[in-house]
């Protein structure tokens, strides 16, 4: 599945952020985004994701083939590891965890609440979430924060085998994570002050 | 959607899921009616029904600010957004849980706090029914309203502030089954408005909870 | 002109600056006008016509209380339409007029509940009875009140004007079925002393048709109403654009900076 992007503005709180975004992204791909922060890499993320709509421009095949993941990683502390898991595996109509803990190591922690892992564990469990969703186009922002070199490598080779495997990455990071994908510097397409809509339009 | 709704259920089992809190609010209201009204049995059998219908509506207010700000403060509901499952489902399932864990443990602490009370004989059986058929309205009606608060900082009050009028008509209906009930009159009439009420709701408002939702989600 | 242009017409003005400027030529049309009429309205109803044989002259609170509850309700029903409006065509002058009106139809509702009870306590014998009519009332101030709430604690105005327009749409199905639960419930005092039911004051219900003598001033009230309702809301829009208007030029502030 290719998710073609064409034209994309996008607006945070009202204003417009990003515009004139185009990229494709193949499968077997990686897509860096890197840019300064509050420039709008999590908006972009959000509104590729249909989380929010975006303020103009198209984007084809994000329709079911998303899987996301943003800041928090919608842990349920007192559920444990394996529950936490079997429960996303469930709503997504997967069957095996098995291989999703295998990948983050996560094997010893299965029966451990998730309140009672460190940042980087729960980070892990996050992260561990999209191997379940059978999802061929992953969206991940910032994904290594509060990882160590450890479980970065993990990461990375999750990624790796999604890739391997026809599947897509998006992932908005600072750090060197191995891939070879292209990056995409969301700098330039900064969008330049001008009305919103034709509300806004009536006065400035 | 099953497993949907085995989560939210595991997670009111737990320790600190809040099951079980409706029902002792529930409790301690109806304990506090005596004293504020005196302990007169034919007063208090007269305005039984009403008070447990009250107690019970407040009992299912108190618990509707957590039932979905919590999935929303942790991120479940972004991803539960893009996860195959409709909005309106999701919302759904969610008032379900709701009242399983309040509403139905409500409806059958009723006749027990009604002996506290002094309702009359064949006030039990009406009033159990009306609350089996009004509480999954307060359900519904509630997830509106947590679904209209969800992202704001102190949604509570102003939750209470705009799902306590949507409760009237529900309110009305069904305390009007249980007070007809108590005092041996029809109570046909208000019973089917009550169904009809509540059937009506949770056909409809699902649209516009997981419409509001979805706003609040951008 | 085609009924499609006609139409056409009507929606430019979903353009703030044109409906800034248009208002603002009305404006005192409307502000004089609404004086005019009430003040003539008050004075023809309060001096110039006799009391009423059983309620005295306590009858005359009904050139207040008649036209204040027709606007309490008016008020919501507009809201409605243009929250319907925003919700499908997106203009945002339909949002704000909506979020204008609120204030005025919580105005308008407390003073016919107040004019209400003023007029109930000599002829009822209580400030206040649980009648239909009463609560309806009282339910439809409680659906303003969170109506207004809710604006006032979203920031962000587009949502905003997206979840306060889904409450009214609800809101109005409800305080619908309230007004039937609440007849169903209490039958009532003010429906047999009904001077003030729509179908008397139009004539439609003969038996207790208003007379002609009451009548007259109290249409002159009611249009006055209206047009001071009208003259609010513009004038309330006007000020929400205004304020719309200086967020949007912080916002492009804060991008150029």
């Amino acid at each position: 599945m290719t998710l073609t992007v064409t034209n994309l503005a996008i607006t945070r709180g009202g204003v417009p952020v990003l515009e004139g975004i185009n990229f494709a992204l193949e499968p077997g791909k990686a897509l860096i985004l890197r840019g300064p922060n509050g420039i709008g890499k999590t908006t972009l993320l959000r509104t590729l994701a249909g989380l929010q709509p975006p303020l103009a421009g198209v984007i084809d095949g994000a329709e079911d083939t998303v899987a996301y993941a943003g800041h928090s990683d919608g842990l349920k502390p007192t559920l444990t590891v394996v529950e936490n898991l079997r429960f996303w595996a469930s709503v997504f109509g997967a069957a095996d965890i098995q291989s999703a803990l295998d990948a983050y190591g996560l094997n010893e922690l299965a029966d451990r609440q998730a309140g009672n892992l460190s940042a980087g564990q729960k980070r892990r469990l996050g992260l561990s979430r999209l191997l379940v969703t059978g999802r061929p186009i992953w969206m991940l922002d910032e994904p290594t924060v509060s990882l160590d070199r450890n479980a970065v490598a993990m990461f990375a080779d999750a990624v790796r085998g999604h890739l391997g495997q026809g599947g897509s990455a998006l992932i908005a990071t600072h750090i060197d994570l191995g891939l070879d994908g292209e990056v995409l510097d969301v700098g330039p397409y900064k969008a330049k002050p001008k009305p919103i809509d034709d509300f806004d339009g009536g006065f400035l | 959607m099953i497993a949907l709704l085995k989560r939210d259920l595991t997670l009111a089992f737990r320790a600190g899921g809040g099951f079980g809190l409706g029902l002792a609010f529930f409790l301690i209201v109806t304990v506090l009616v005596p004293f504020s009204v005196g302990p007169q049995s034919s007063l208090l059998s007269t305005i039984a029904p009403g008070v447990l219908w009250l107690g019970a509506l407040l009992a299912c207010l108190l618990s509707l600010d957590r039932l979905l700000a919590l999935d929303w403060e942790d991120g479940s509901l972004d991803l539960l957004a893009t996860a195959p499952l409709p909005l309106e489902s999701v919302v759904t399932i969610k008032a379900l849980a709701h009242w399983i864990t309040t509403g139905l443990p409500l409806v059958l602490a009723a006749p027990v706090l009604g002996v506290l009370l002094n309702l009359p004989v064949p006030g039990f059986f009406w009033l159990v029914v009306s609350l089996a058929l009004g509480t999954p309205a307060l359900s519904v009606i509630g997830t509106f309203g947590a679904a209209l608060t969800v992202g704001l900082k102190r949604g509570g009050l102003l939750l209470s502030l705009l799902v306590l009028p949507l409760y009237v008509p529900t309110l009305i209906f069904g305390a009007e089954v249980a007070r007809r009930g108590a005092t041996g009159m029809e109570t046909a009439t208000p019973l089917l408005m009550l169904a009809g009420i509540t059937a009506a709701t949770i056909a409809l408002l699902p649209f516009a909870s997981a419409a509001v939702l979805r706003v609040n989600l951008r | 002109m085609s009924i499609a242009s006609k139409a056409n017409a009507l929606w430019e003005y979903a353009n703030p600056k044109k409906f800034l400027t248009t208002t603002e030529r009305v404006l005192p049309f409307f502000w004089i006008s609404s004086a005019v009429f009430i003040v003539v309205g008050l004075v023809w109803g309060f001096f110039f016509t006799p009391d009423d044989y059983k309620q005295g002259s306590t009858v005359k609170i009904i050139y207040l209380h008649v036209p204040s509850a027709l606007m309490a309700i008016n008020c919501w029903i507009m809201m409605l339409a243009t929250s319907l409006v925003w919700l499908v065509r997106r203009h945002h002058v339909s949002a704000l007029a909506a979020r204008a009106a609120a204030p005025v139809g919580i105005v308008m509702t407390l003073i016919a509940l107040a004019t209400g009870a003023i007029w109930g306590q000599p002829m009822w014998g209580t400030w206040w009875a649980w009648d239909p009519r009463l609560t309806s009332f009282l339910i439809l101030f409680l659906f303003y009140l969170g109506y207004v709430a809710l604006w006032e604690a979203i920031e962000d105005p587009d949502t905003a004007a997206d979840l306060t327009s889904v409450l009214c749409l609800v809101g109005s199905v409800f305080a619908f079925l309230s007004r039937y639960a609440v007849n169903f419930w209490n039958q009532g005092l003010h429906q047999g002393a009904s001077v003030m039911r729509v179908g008397a004051v139009t004539g439609t219900d003969t038996e207790e048709k208003v007379s002609n003598i009451f009548f007259f001033p109290l249409l002159v009230c009611i249009i006055g109403f209206v047009l001071l309702f009208i003259a609010l809301v513009f004038y309330r829009t006007g000020t929400e654009i205004r304020a719309r208007r200086i967020k949007a030029l912080i916002a492009r502030e804060r991008v150029n900076g």
